[in-house]
């Protein structure tokens, strides 16, 4: 007996250890580029884009690339949004046979899991065929296949979730199935579509291997949805490997920003969905 | 009484009106459903399409097994870095398996409902950090210690190595395999666990023999995610793991990963004939066994949570 309730006591202890270093590695990475960002950090950085002499530590910021990372997301968000939503209340059973959504769930799966470099490699065969540079309307079609699945899957899980009671009152009051969609199942979906679409402009904004060739990089804002734009994580990866001191301090400010875009965009989405689950009936 | 002809046709027009909306809004919805699944098709055909080249050149297998890159001559051999990827994966599992496992079953079964609550949203954060970022603190933390674990067993490394590779994707892997292991043993049926309890076993003894039991399925099926995920990962690796084109000789020697390859090489690859095909074909490569591995891995967690819906 004595030897059970030993072992017990020493799995209970290693579980315990188990999960503080996963969280202990969580707030590591957090102080580390708080610590390192901050200090790195100043007006000058976040409102000016590069200067002459830039990558070899004189004057400038990195406007470009935050501006770039936002021009980027917004439009992958815009256009996925523009697919996802039509696509999350197709997999109702009103419109699609349950196989076929099936199907398309186990699709928009995998498609989740496929690396970005994968879609990055993709879009930039596109380009070639399309005879396109590297541009933002490039860079936002390919960070669209990476948001895509992220955001339909997270509407789908919703939109599964509303009560088929709900809608039978809708249908039965004499409403298509469009009114009824609209009116009934958009609502009561409401805060967990809002949740999809910031989990999908998080991941969006952060990822780097799927506009590594479909964005390219420069030094300008961007003017057309045909320019090259720069964006932060491609900042943080071209500065943090070149040997001078103070481009690499600008990695560390890049990466800091980031990171706050993303912990803010997480926080918000659950503190809108909060917000908006007023309307919603139980 | 019956309507006037003029408010019969309105209300006709307006049951028109309704009735078009309604096939309009069908038609757009499946409209997405094809244009997604045909997406999907298409990143293959495109990928398939632009590595034919090299394919009519060697044969798949030569490509994969042989070890000899150079591509200023024409040789394009994956093994060095195919190994590369295997290699990284498996340190990375190998540190991250036993910690998920463990950090699951206290979410499941002992974390009492607040930390659990409070742990979530925690974990969720940790799977939403860039990857960059991964690689920036693997730069900044991970590099210099595992030179300095070099040094202390006398071996001589720069740090960019497959440890710090295998140390960083561990990291990155934490979320998705604590977060589907926590559900699956979460959702194994109370009576289960109430049975095992009520024969007098501890609740150790409980976990071990039904929970795990019952829940190994989908523990696998969640380390195969988690082996998908590290295996395609790219910049985090890139920035710490050497990209040396070698097989690894030891934990402290560079490796360099398909994804890496990659992401490393789009730029000057149009100038070197078949170089661009080759490197799709590595992309092609890693898209058709990553999804084969999501695939097996979603089906299973589908069969599963059917089990426990009859």
């Amino acid at each position: 007996m004595r030897w059970r309730k030993c072992e017990e006591a020493i799995f209970k202890v290693l579980m315990v250890l188990s999960l503080g270093l996963v969280l202990a590695c969580l707030a590591g990475i957090v102080i580390v580029v708080v610590a390192r960002g901050a200090a790195a950090l100043n007006w000058q950085l976040l409102t000016q884009t590069p200067k002459g002499g830039y990558y070899l530590g004189k004057e400038g910021g990195i406007a470009n690339a935050i501006v770039g990372s936002f021009w980027l997301a917004l439009g992958a968000t815009l256009l996925s949004l523009l697919l996802s939503l039509p696509l999350a209340f197709a997999l109702q059973r009103e419109y699609t046979k349950q196989r076929t959504a099936g199907v398309t769930r186990m699709v928009l799966d995998v498609l989740w899991g496929t690396p970005s470099i994968v879609f990055g490699a993709f879009g930039f065969v596109l380009m070639q065929y399309l005879r396109m540079r590297a541009s933002l309307l490039g860079g936002i079609l390919t960070l669209t296949l990476v948001m895509l699945p992220i955001m339909t899957r997270a509407m789908d899980e919703v939109i599964r979730m509303v009560p088929l009671e709900l809608k039978e009152i809708s249908y039965a009051a004499g409403a298509t199935t469009i009114e009824t969609t609209l009116a009934v199942v958009f609502r009561q979906a409401l805060p967990g579509i809002i949740t999809a679409v910031m989990l999908a402009f998080g991941r969006g904004i952060g990822d780097a291997a799927s506009i590594l060739f479909t964005a390219g990089y420069t030094d300008y804002l961007p003017r057309s949805l045909l320019d090259p734009v720069a964006s932060l994580p491609l900042a943080i990866f071209f500065q943090i490997s070149t040997p001078i001191r103070e481009v690499q301090q600008r990695a560390y400010a890049a990466a800091l920003v980031l990171l706050i875009i993303v912990l803010v965009v997480s926080l918000g989405s659950r503190l809108l969905s909060r917000r908006f689950s007023r309307h919603i009936l139980r | 009484m019956a309507p006037r002809p003029a408010v019969q046709a309105i209300g006709e027009r307006h049951r028109n009106w309704r009735r078009i909306q309604d096939r309009l809004a069908a038609g757009w919805m499946r409209l997405a459903v094809a244009s997604v699944n045909s997406i999907a098709l298409l990143v293959g055909l495109g990928l398939l399409f632009k590595s034919w080249p090299i394919l009519a050149q060697n044969s798949l297998v030569h490509l994969l097994v042989s070890s000899d890159w150079h591509p200023m001559k024409g040789s394009f051999g994956f093994y060095a870095f195919i190994i590369g990827t295997l290699e990284v994966t498996a340190i990375a599992m190998l540190l991250a398996v036993p910690v998920c496992i463990l950090s699951a079953i206290y979410l499941s079964e002992y974390a009492p409902s607040h930390i659990r609550e409070l742990v979530g949203p925690v974990i969720d954060l940790l799977a939403g950090i860039p990857s960059v970022v991964y690689g920036l603190w693997g730069v900044i933390v991970v590099v210099p210690a595992v030179r300095a674990l070099g040094k202390a067993l006398g071996v001589a490394t720069t740090g960019y190595s497959l440890l710090s590779g295998g140390i960083i994707l561990a990291i990155m892997v934490f979320p998705i395999i604590i977060s589907v292991s926590a559900e699956v043993l979460h959702a194994v049926p109370w009576e289960a666990r109430e049975t095992a309890l009520a024969l007098g076993a501890t609740r150790w003894e409980t976990v071990k023999h039904v929970v795990l039991r019952s829940g190994l399925r989908g523990i696998l099926a969640a380390i195969v995610l988690g082996f998908a995920r590290a295996s395609g990962e790219t910049m985090a690796v890139l920035m710490v793991v050497g990209n040396v084109a070698k097989v690894p000789s030891s934990l402290f020697a560079p490796a360099y990963p398909l994804p890496a390859l990659i992401a490393n090489n789009y730029g000057e690859m149009m100038s070197i004939p078949l170089y661009d095909s080759a490197l799709l074909l590595a992309a092609l490569v890693l898209l058709l066994v990553i999804a084969a591995l999501n695939l097996a891995a979603r089906l299973t967690l589908r069969q599963i949570e059917r089990g426990y819906e009859q």
